[in-house]
């Protein structure tokens, strides 16, 4: 093999994942930029009109709702999830008899797709099937759990759900994270007389910054594509509560034929999702070039 | 040897590959997924295999036809668009534009489809001057249906006027029934929404506001009359009726937990498939009001390149305007048949009722397009209209408020 | 492997280990019950008859159990005209799901390999641009794939949706491996190269054989990804090449007639059944890919 194969070989073999991300990923998101500035209705047009899909975007008060619960969900979903996933995986590093079974328990929930857990939460949400109506009929007669058909609290229920769903990997994630941290250096801060929780705070989390990242990208990614979860839950509603910008912009697009709305509305999720992810992806990809 | 099986087989390889060229095709797009529609649209498929045409079956479900529309645009986009498809209102028009659609005119001159269809109804399935959609049915959508017993043990009659459908509410939450059964889904707050509209309004003032988008009509008194009366419906439901499927609310309506339903004729159908009889075990009228909202649907014909497809699509465009899938495919369905010169005579009370009022409402000019299923607008002002009605339905918006906001959600959505 | 049970905590009395680790347990059983509950409500309503459903509780046990749903929703629930149940489109997503993890597992190895062992000047860049590839939501594609897919020619097929799926998983199965690969010491390579073997060498002998716990993580995700997919399989298929959640969905989600709670159930948890048969029995090599250093920077 010549000199110059050999050495530029690891860019040929990049290369077509490379090219594949710059046309489909970016290339798309190009498109959705130049069609976000059209009048396309049922399918896409490309005559650029300026701004007016933003416009009417920012007009639209069923938009800011998605935006909103985009934050709340997305927050609280991540939050909770790696909050979650992380005592979860400390308890489970606590040399449990059953792990096996209690890990597999924890981590199935993400092999369901949600058109398929969508229904048996709906149905255990919903006040006169489920909970409540279980719990009433234990006695307690004025037990309510009505969240999901309360346009105010809707959103948290497909929190309580999304949770339910992604923590179990992310526990994965960090119970595999814990577990490779070096066992000499636990033993050294036990014999100095360190306590357990502050072992755990001091040393076994910090150094699992690179896993925070990585749970960090798969529970964000989960958060946008959120779209199944909510049709399924709640169908957006009541009313549309809980519209999140991924079901706003499937929508739009598909419901309602107006593809140039729901162009504006993905390029408007996108910059919000990019001014999140990059500042993160930069801070952490950096720090590993240094170590 | 060889030789010879070989030529045999190959030879019948060409035989029947040509003879399967020759034949009409069709690969069917639509979303009549469950048992019973599925059955009816089985009849079609039967009728088209007999006539020598082969049917390949494309059923998407869901969300009345999201899922459907999605696979339906990466279809076209991709240039590998089905050969019918399940479509309705003013969504053929659109595609028409789009430049997609092919021409059935031939069809329809031959089978005479301008006398037999009702005007209106005509119009939806023609794109500027050529044929380009075949209509299955006719339902209609303001229909109140109710519990037979519940009212009689309450003393209630069918309601004519909204007063008295208040009336009768009130009296049956004193009683401890449910007045209305509802689900809260966005389409069903619609259609009690147009149904209420239609009554306020007047046939005129529904056309001008849902059909023409007319602002002054949009923002008048009246239209603030319509959503006072849909906060007092919002009262007459039960706690639980976020999400509920439009099934599930006429099951209450079945077992009496519920009096009222207000739902398109395909409520009937559930009705008749638990083996309830109209005008005994439940009762069905138009709701208060003059005039009469229709939903029908079609198949367009998009356009594919193959003279089997082509062949298809007519042969598919025939059968679907023909008497006998007219007859079954209603009687299954709650609807009546589009073609108005289809006995009836197997049909029952409510759909007697039904054509009647079409017959007559397409005289008196009254006969107009539902808006809450995408018959009387296209899908962008029809869910902006749609976003409003639920946002005020679920939350404690002033009638006020939703009137601006639904003068200003039309005028954002062109 | 951290070693930190409580009994050597050597301040705590005996009775309070022993309750806290009951404490422990206790905890770990609540939580287990939020996980069990809508698998239990889904396998209960399954075995039950409509009758039952109807008229019984939600977290009841089946009075009378009966696998009458399973078998509908198998081989006779109608997906559209045809009552076949789920059974001809499973084969389906099998040959999807199988080559489509396959390649893209196979490609993100390759990328992780160059990104983690040869650096060259943007490598990290052009990772990081990958990368942020994981976020794009579906809906923002499908639309100019459909049109792509119909230029290239292989629109509706399996071949189609196979490229869709590779290209969309590229960002992933390269952040895995990229991640693992990156706690394998450079001096492996250059000792290596010093001993003559190439690039591809280098890669087949050395870091492939040290892959599979990480192999193991990655395909257990590709696999539920895919296999769990719908938007792209209801998009860029047609009658005849629709994968299993499609007809899942039409089982499920038909608008009218009486909704078979029971047979809805069964289905979508047969659809299921690949998914969760790899999660359960790939889940013990799941937890070592991931501790093997996979996840750490």
């Amino acid at each position: 093999m010549s000199e110059w194969l050999e050495n530029h070989l690891p860019k040929m073999v990049l290369a077509p994942s490379f090219i594949a991300v710059l046309v489909f990923v970016y290339g798309f998101i190009g498109w959705t930029a130049w069609v976000s500035l059209t009048r396309s209705k049922l399918l896409p047009r490309y005559e650029i009109k300026g701004f007016v899909q933003y416009d009417k975007l920012f007009d639209s008060p069923r938009w800011d709702t998605a935006m909103n619960n985009l934050f709340i969900f997305g927050a609280l979903f991540i939050i909770i999830a790696m909050v979650l996933g992380l005592l979860l995986a400390i308890m489970l590093d606590q040399k449990i008899r059953t792990e096996g079974v209690i890990r597999t328990i924890y981590l199935y929930p993400m092999a369901l797709s949600m058109i398929v857990t969508g229904t048996a939460w709906k149905w255990i949400l919903n006040p006169g099937l489920g909970i409540e109506a279980t719990v009433k009929g234990w006695g307690f007669e004025n037990f309510t759990f009505d969240w999901v058909v309360n346009p105010d609290l809707a959103i948290y229920t497909i929190v309580l759900a999304a949770v339910w769903q992604s923590s179990g990997f992310v526990m994965a994630l960090f119970l595999a994270g814990l577990r490779s941290v070096d066992g000499e250096i636990i033993k050294a801060a036990q014999v100095d007389g360190i306590p357990t929780w502050r072992i755990y705070t001091a040393i076994i989390i910090p150094s699992m910054a690179p896993i925070f990242l990585s749970a960090f990208i798969v529970l964000a990614h989960l958060a946008i594509k959120s779209f199944d979860l909510v049709i399924a839950l709640t169908g957006g509603g009541p009313g549309y509560a809980t519209d999140l910008p991924a079901t706003y912009m499937y929508a739009m697009a598909f419901s309602r034929g107006d593809i140039g709305q729901a162009a504006a509305s993905a390029m408007i999720m996108m910059l919000v999702v990019f001014t999140i992810v990059v500042p993160y992806l930069y801070s952490e990809l950096r720090t590993k070039n240094d170590g | 040897m060889k030789m010879t099986a070989y030529a045999a087989v190959s030879s019948i390889a060409l035989i029947s590959a040509s003879s399967a060229i020759a034949g009409p095709e069709a690969e069917v797009l639509h979303w009549w997924t469950s048992g019973g529609e599925a059955k009816s649209v089985a009849v079609l498929q039967q009728e088209f295999a007999d006539n020598g045409g082969t049917w390949t079956d494309m059923p998407v479900a869901g969300g009345g036809g999201d899922a459907a529309m999605t696979a339906l645009r990466a279809r076209v986009l991709s240039g590998n668009a089905p050969t019918a498809v399940q479509l309705k209102g003013p969504a053929i028009q659109e595609w028409y534009e789009e430049g997609v659609l092919a021409d059935i005119s031939s069809v329809a001159e031959a089978e005479g489809w301008a006398d037999v269809l009702p005007a209106s109804i005509a119009a939806h399935m023609q794109c500027e001057g050529s044929w380009c959609a075949a209509p299955v049915n006719v339902h209609r959508v303001d229909w109140i249906w109710a519990n037979a017993d519940v009212l009689e043990a309450n003393g209630i009659d069918m309601p004519s006027t909204w007063d008295e459908f208040n009336a009768a509410a009130d009296k049956l939450q004193a009683a401890g029934i449910i007045p209305l059964a509802h689900g809260g889904q966005a389409w069903q707050d619609a259609t009690v929404f147009e149904a209420v509209a239609l009554g306020i309004l007047g046939a005129n003032g529904f056309r001008k506001a849902f059909v023409e988008l007319d602002e002054a009509t949009l923002t008048s008194d009246e239209m603030v009359a319509v959503f006072d009366q849909m906060r007092k419906m919002r009262g007459y439901v039960d706690a639980n009726f976020s999400g509920r499927d439009w099934n599930l609310a006429t099951a209450m309506v079945m077992n009496g937990e519920a009096a009222f339903q207000i739902m398109g004729d395909w409520a009937k159908g559930e009705f008749m498939a638990a083996g309830k009889v109209p005008g005994e075990d439940f009762l069905c009228l138009s709701t208060p009001g003059e005039g009469y909202l229709y939903n029908v649907d079609s198949f367009a014909m998009f356009d594919v390149d193959g003279d089997d497809k082509k062949a298809g699509q007519d042969l598919l465009a025939e059968l679907i305007v023909g008497q006998n899938f007219q007859k079954v495919f209603n009687l299954n369905k709650g609807s009546i048949p589009a073609r108005t010169d289809v006995a009836l005579d197997e049909f029952d009370s409510c759909a007697h009722i039904s054509a009647a009022d079409m017959n007559a409402s397409s005289l008196s000019g009254s006969l107009l397009p539902s808006y809450a299923h995408g018959m009387a607008l296209r899908g962008a002002q029809s869910g902006a209209i749609t976003d409003v009605v639920t946002a005020h339905f679920n939350s404690d918006m002033s009638s006020a408020d939703a009137v601006a906001q639904l003068a200003q959600a039309v005028a954002n959505s062109y | 492997m951290a070693d930190l049970s409580l009994n050597q905590s050597a301040s705590q009395s005996n009775l309070g280990k022993i309750a806290l680790r009951w404490l422990l347990y206790v905890l770990l059983g609540i939580f287990a019950v939020y996980y069990l509950m809508p698998l239990f409500v889904m396998v209960t309503t399954s075995l039950k008859s409509l009758e039952e459903i109807r008229t019984g509780s939600l977290v009841a046990l089946p009075r009378e159990v009966t696998f009458d749903a399973w078998k509908t929703a198998w081989s006779g629930a109608c997906t559209g005209i045809q009552c076949e149940g789920l059974r001809p489109y499973f084969w389906n997503s099998v040959l999807l799901a199988v080559p489509a993890v396959f390649i893209s597992t196979l490609v993100g190895a390759l990328n992780g390999y160059v990104v983690a062992q040869w650096r060259f000047k943007g490598a990290n860049l052009i990772f990081s641009l990958m990368l942020f590839g994981c976020f794009i939501p579906f809906q923002v594609v499908l639309l100019p794939m459909a049109r792509l897919l119909g230029m290239m020619g292989i629109a509706g097929t399996i071949p189609g949706l196979i490229f869709v799926h590779v290209i969309y998983g590229i960002g992933f199965t390269t952040l895995f491996f990229r991640n693992y690969y990156v706690t394998i010491p450079s001096e492996l390579v250059k000792a290596a190269k010093v001993d003559g073997a190439n690039f591809f060498r280098i890669f087949w002998s050395i870091f492939l054989p040290l892959s599979l716990p990480i192999i193991v993580v990655t395909v257990i995700w590709q696999f539920t990804q895919i296999w769990n997919d719908f938007l792209f399989g209801v998009s860029f298929s047609q009658a005849g090449t629709q994968p299993v959640t499609v007809a899942l969905n039409n089982i499920v989600n038909s608008t009218t007639g009486v909704k078979e709670y029971n047979v809805d159930m069964a289905a979508a948890i047969i659809a299921a059944l690949p998914t969760l048969f790899v999660y359960v029995v790939a889940g013990k090599y799941f937890i070592r890919g991931l501790t093997a250093g996979s996840v750490k920077g």
